[in-house]
């Protein structure tokens, strides 16, 4: 207690202008900024993987299986950064037992729960089947357990089984599209509903956390194909590289127009509270909106691979550029994220005034948390591609 | 197994997760509306017709900042005593000759706010008493995803301690900044017309002790009440109006410049 009252009057030393006092502490903080970070690399691999299978785009197959487990791994962690920064994490399950249902936050548990249950579980389990039971047949221990318990009983390995999971598969991807665009679209409503907030009220929000979740998520599975293909000692695929590349283009392309347009629309309808934000701007997220969000997150990425769609230099080159990309963009959507949410509460809502936000190492809030949360999901997914490697499945979709 | 037995199992599998799933669902969505069924009386309509209707009126004519009001707030409601958290506040607005508006409102006002520009700077100065707006149709209620917080059927907002999650959505909501995270109860915070007294009826700690009458509370139904005729006799304006919340807390004399 002591130590966050310390923290606190050191923040209000820092205060610039005038704050409502309660404004001194921000109640959101690194937590908070992970969770939509999380939840949209979980979007955004899933509609890569979707890409292949409804969009019938083959040469993404080499990564359709991973990117299912990347979205399942880190979908496990989403949730908790959230769990753990309530100050009452053991009341949470109220959200599901009396959720109010004008609450932006309350819904999300179930779309959340939909998302995870519904559509992701399924879809992997009906991809897997058959190789559960296949592969049960021929390993040991705890993965011969695993493979027996997993197939539910359901043991057959004809084609006509097959053909059925394959036909239900893609009737759950179809379905997962609108899920993962309700997702994401879901978080950034949580954001963008808040009229108390200029910085976070804008019709665009739920958009643009969408739209940046493709490109974060896509980014991901480019750079974790990449490992994996290293770790594996096995060939790139430079086509499907290069066709996720594309993808990426594309996306960054929309999400950069669309957060453009709601700068452009701030700038030229000036309300009330656009003097604050034309400080905040160009003050606090100097560095972390300009530099790393737009130059380093989206301008270096849009220019490099813009640049690839008209001169093709050689595979070596383009690998390392491609790995070198994934990183920036992660980064950059990841200071999108932030931005949002430690940008929407560094402004007081008084408009006349900034307070600072000074991150601490340790604690359930500090950068060692926030590392576990991200780390996590990369030991989640390791598991994952031990226990059900895609590359080993004898099965695959039409 | 023959393919029929095999189908059969599967189907057994899909019927039971969907069963478990939807009664999941079903529990979820029928629990809300438990107290309807456990509520016999019909005539909570008319119960709450006859409820009074609480709202305050502040007098910015009167308020000379002295801070009682926030003092006596964090005595009657165990306030911590830290200034990062406040039910109620006083901000002190000084418009200097060249434009430039100063606010300030050091520990929320408490022992008497002092004017730090020098006098003939000042084109004018005032204070501003704020607390939370009890807005009818409240932001923080709606955020809140747990339904924690609410309006009495007497108009005030509260917040339910044993109920709350944490999760400061309602203060992410709150235009007006009145609510805080206490890091006692861990649970948010705010004004609540010291509902514990005014369901005696005493008046809030604040009104209590204002020298000035600065702050008038009362029954808005209740057309002989003070707060009425302080309505009637002065042209007030609420906060932020542009904000939709049908506050009812009501400013005579308020200045452009208070946000």
């Amino acid at each position: 207690m002591e130590e966050h009252y310390q923290h606190l009057y050191e923040a209000l030393s820092q205060v610039d202008g005038y704050i409502y006092p309660n404004e001194i502490d921000l109640h959101w903080g690194l937590m908070i900024v992970l969770y939509p970070y999380i939840t949209g690399l979980v979007a955004g691999a899933f509609i890569l993987a979707s890409l292949e299978r409804v969009f019938n785009i083959k040469a993404l197959k080499p990564t359709y299986g991973l990117a299912l487990l990347t979205a399942l791994a880190f979908l496990f962690v989403a949730t908790l950064p959230l769990v753990s920064h309530l100050q009452h994490p053991l009341r949470s399950y109220e959200i599901f037992m009396t959720p109010n249902p004008t609450s932006a936050m309350a819904i999300f548990g179930f779309v959340y729960l939909w998302y995870l249950m519904v559509v992701l579980l399924l879809e992997i389990w009906f991809d897997y089947r058959r190789d559960f039971v296949i592969w049960s047949k021929t390993s040991t221990g705890f993965k011969k357990l695993f493979y027996k318990v997993i197939t539910l009983g359901i043991n057959e390995t004809d084609e006509k089984s097959a053909k059925l999971d394959d036909k239900l598969g893609y009737y759950i991807t179809v379905l997962g599209i609108p899920s993962a665009f309700l997702l994401h679209g879901y978080v950034g409503f949580i954001f963008g509903s808040i009229k108390a907030n200029p910085w976070w009220s804008t019709v665009l929000m739920p958009v643009i956390f969408l739209f940046s979740a493709m490109v974060s998520g896509i980014a991901l599975v480019m750079v974790v194909y990449m490992v994996v293909c290293w770790v594996r000692k096995v060939k790139i695929d430079m086509l499907c590289l290069d066709t996720i590349a594309k993808y990426l283009f594309y996306i960054l392309i929309i999400d950069f127009t669309l957060e453009s347009l709601d700068q452009i629309h701030r700038l030229y309808e000036a309300e009330e509270s656009f003097d604050i934000i034309k400080v905040l701007v160009g003050g606090k997220l100097n560095i972390t909106l300009i530099y790393i969000q737009v130059i380093l997150g989206t301008l270096i990425p849009l220019s490099v691979i813009g640049f690839f769609q008209i001169y093709k230099p050689a595979e070596k080159i383009r690998k390392f550029v491609y790995f070198f990309i994934g990183i920036i963009v992660l980064i950059g959507v990841f200071f999108m994220r932030w931005n949002v949410v430690i940008g929407g509460q560094l402004f007081s809502k008084s408009l006349s005034g900034f307070t600072s936000f000074n991150a601490v190492y340790s604690g359930m809030e500090g950068y060692l948390m926030a590392a576990v949360w991200l780390i996590l999901p990369l030991f989640i997914l390791t598991f994952l591609l031990w226990l059900m490697p895609p590359w080993k499945k004898v099965t695959s979709h039409e | 197994m023959g393919t029929k037995r095999k189908l059969e199992n599967r189907r057994k599998f899909f019927q039971t997760s969907a069963a478990l799933i939807g009664g999941t669902l079903m529990y979820s969505l029928i629990k809300p509306f438990e107290a309807i069924a456990e509520t016999k009386e019909k005539d909570t309509e008319d119960d709450k017709a006859n409820l009074p209707l609480w709202g305050m009126g502040v007098d910015l004519e009167s308020c000379i900042g002295c801070g009682k009001c926030v003092e006596a707030c964090k005595i009657e409601n165990d306030v911590p005593k830290e200034p990062f958290y406040f039910r109620t506040w006083v901000e002190q607005y000084t418009v200097k000759n060249d434009g430039e508006v100063k606010i300030e409102s050091p520990n929320g006002g408490i022992g008497g706010l002092k004017q730090s520009v020098p006098d003939e700077d000042i084109f004018k100065s005032f204070m501003v008493p704020k607390l939370c707006n009890h807005c009818t149709k409240a932001p923080c209620v709606q955020a809140c995803p747990v339904g924690a917080t609410f309006i009495s059927p007497d108009g005030v907002v509260l917040v339910d301690e044993t109920y709350c999650i944490g999760c400061s959505y309602c203060i992410q909501a709150c235009p007006y900044g009145a609510r805080y995270m206490n890091p006692i109860t861990k649970v948010a915070d705010k004004c609540t017309f010291c509902y514990h007294r005014i369901t005696k009826g005493l008046q809030p700690a604040c009104v209590e002790v204002c020298p000035t009458d600065a702050r008038i509370f009362g029954n808005l139904k209740d057309k002989k009440s003070d707060l009425v005729k302080f309505l009637q006799k002065n042209p007030t304006q609420v906060l932020k109006p542009h904000l939709n919340t049908h506050s009812r807390v009501f400013y005579n004399g308020l200045s452009s410049e208070v946000k």
